[in-house]
């Protein structure tokens, strides 16, 4: 429960948390049980974790078989060695409409010093082209143990991307996780009635200078830009995006009617994930707006995790150019 | 026994007819494993063609998904749905797919044809039968050149490993594929050694001998502890003399001519 927590320990936590709720759920691994975070459980349920070595094609189309069989298999991996099975989870998990929950962790460059190699850094390009598969990327603990729950409960496949790094608390104690619903983490809510809804959107009202859309690892970045700059006189929203498929288009309809232009900010590869879902909705919407794409354009390297933001344009300082280049007198 | 030789010679024809009908399809190997689905289905299965998602049923996975008018032979032989049915293969909206799709056809039970991923779905369901402590059992069929993809072999560890004596791999060995003879693509003997290798019970078989297959799946049955290899020796075009062995029909149909010509020689 403590503030500052990777991603990927808040999903093994969560695991353990609903073993009992959820009695057909078997947790499949590929030799990086203590990395993915799903050890506790293996501990904890011996009987409901499957070890498949280091072969993820096969983990991958035994969870399908799994679930054809009323089971709910968790197959953990690193984001990197799923997508690179990207065809077999498109026939055996997607064509069969298969129950499969993938989950994803050391995402992006955020896992730091291993490298290239082990950066997860196209998978959602890749997974953003399945349709019928919910991609989730939760911003914090307390949105992943949420985003856990929905994922279970879910009947249908799941990929849920996770960080290898700790993450800032972007969400307060009474926040709701609702799939296919982006929420605004910056500025803070305003007590408004009517409720909204869930759509706790664009509050408060008046003229944003932009909008960022961020996406786990960077949305504690994105708030620390917003915040950075209100005592430079820039008002900056920051939406935090946990659903990546299916998107919410509407969000950055709302945003780009109060915000001068829109920013996105990934720790991904910058073609085909959050800048990309963002771009097709603004023009699918006919939007004049602006967007400013920050993501990565190279394959990753080693460095620590802050060095690395800073290198490939996704830190503080970065988000917070990109909100106000041009601008400034 | 001469039953069998009769239902086998329709199922062929039907084969034939139908690939000849969508213009395009398999037949070199929906040939080589016609008798083996046709002995499962008959005489070794347990299947209701009334209840499709009965719980209790054992599954078939047909890992070479390209064989499916085999398949659908069969299914439509046992009243999965209307003979008729079989003239829509290939054609836009039919259940019957170019390769095999469970959610649109009752009594497929995996999505194929991207080859090598059977196996890996059906050590999944025996699994799940194994956790939820059920007695089906899990057939899955795929072709020799098949187990030149590598996850095949990671299947076939993890099912020793998980000792999965309810499944049996049954391999159509028709010694050919697109681009040539296996033996010439890529290499795969000594092949019995290599699943015995695995940790597999291993048996050898003429899979188009209708008592041997029925003696090689009762005896698979009695394997405990470890998951089943039925190699079975097949002919590529079975039943045809000018497809017999040839690679030039693994993935072609027939034309009107050589339509009846096949039809004719298989009715002999």
């Amino acid at each position: 429960m403590s503030a500052d927590q990777a991603t990927r320990e808040a999903f093994g936590e969560a695991l353990v948390a609903l073993a009992g709720k959820f009695p057909q759920l078997v947790v499949l691994d590929a030799d990086l049980s203590k990395s993915t975070m799903t050890a506790a459980f293996a501990k904890h349920h011996p009987d409901r974790h499957l070890e498949f070595g280091i072969a993820e094609s096969n983990m991958i189309g035994a969870a399908a078989g799994l679930a054809l069989c009323g089971k709910v298999p968790v197959c953990a991996s690193f984001a990197s060695f799923l997508a690179g099975r990207l065809e077999t989870i498109r026939v055996a998990v997607m064509l069969n409409r298969a129950n499969v929950k993938l989950v994803g962790t050391h995402a992006g460059l955020g896992i730091g010093e291993d490298g290239a190699s082990q950066m997860g850094l196209e998978d959602v390009a890749a997974m953003r082209a399945l349709p019928g598969l919910t991609i989730l990327q939760p911003a914090d603990a307390r949105e992943t143990r949420q985003a856990v729950a929905w994922m279970l409960a879910h009947d249908g496949p799941v990929y849920l991307r996770l960080t290898r790094q700790k993450l800032p608390e972007v969400h307060k104690p009474e926040y709701v996780f609702k799939v296919g619903i982006a929420d605004t983490v910056w500025p803070p809510a305003v007590k408004t009635s009517p409720d909204d809804g869930g759509h706790a959107g664009l509050h408060p009202a008046g003229h944003f200078q932009a909008t960022v859309f961020a996406s786990g690892g960077t949305v504690g970045e994105a708030v620390a830009a917003a915040q950075a700059l209100l005592p430079k006189g820039f008002a900056v929203r920051v939406v935090n995006v946990c659903t990546l498929s299916p998107f919410d288009a509407d969000a950055v309809g709302r945003a780009a009617g109060d915000s001068s232009r829109l920013v996105t900010v990934e720790d991904h590869n910058v073609c085909g994930g959050l800048g990309s879902a963002v771009c097709e909705a603004a023009a699918a919407l006919g939007l004049g707006v602006p967007v400013v794409t920050l993501g990565v354009k190279e394959l990753g390297e080693s460095g620590a995790q802050p060095e690395l933001y800073e290198r490939h344009g996704l830190s503080r300082d970065h988000i917070m150019e990109a909100c106000i280049r041009n601008l400034e007198a | 026994m001469k039953e069998q030789t009769a239902s086998t010679k329709s199922l062929r024809s039907e084969i034939i007819r139908m690939i000849a009908a969508a213009g395009s399809g398999h037949p070199g190997g929906s040939l080589s494993v016609i008798d083996l689905l046709a002995g499962l289905y008959a005489r070794h299965l347990r299947h209701d063609p009334k209840r499709p998602d009965w719980p209790e049923r054992d599954r078939l996975i047909l890992s070479k998904g390209h064989a499916c008018p085999a398949l659908y032979a069969v299914l439509a032989e046992h009243g999965y749905f209307p003979k008729a049915q079989l003239a829509t293969l290939r054609k836009l909206g039919s259940p019957l797919q170019g390769h095999p799709e469970r959610h649109r056809l009752a009594g497929i039970e995996a999505a194929t044809g991207s080859l090598g991923q059977g196996l890996s779905m059906g050590v999944g369901m025996a699994l799940a039968a194994k956790l939820d402590r059920k007695d089906f059992r899990i057939y899955v069929v795929c072709g020799d050149g098949e187990l030149q993809e590598g996850q095949v072999w990671e299947a076939a560890m993890s099912a020793a490993k998980f000792k999965l004596d309810n499944l049996t791999l049954i391999v159509d060995c028709n010694g050919g594929q697109i681009d040539g003879p296996v033996h010439e693509v890529m290499p795969l003997e000594p092949l019995a050694d290599k699943f015995t290798a695995f940790g597999w019970d291993t048996r050898g078989l003429d899979g188009h001998d209708h008592a041997a297959i029925d003696s090689a799946l009762a005896a698979a049955k009695q394997i405990t502890g470890r998951p089943q290899a039925l190699l079975a020796k097949t002919v590529k075009g079975k039943g045809v003399s000018f497809m017999e062995g040839s690679c030039a029909w693994h993935g072609k149909a027939p034309n009107p001519a050589e339509t009846e010509q096949a039809v004719k020689e298989i009715s002999r």
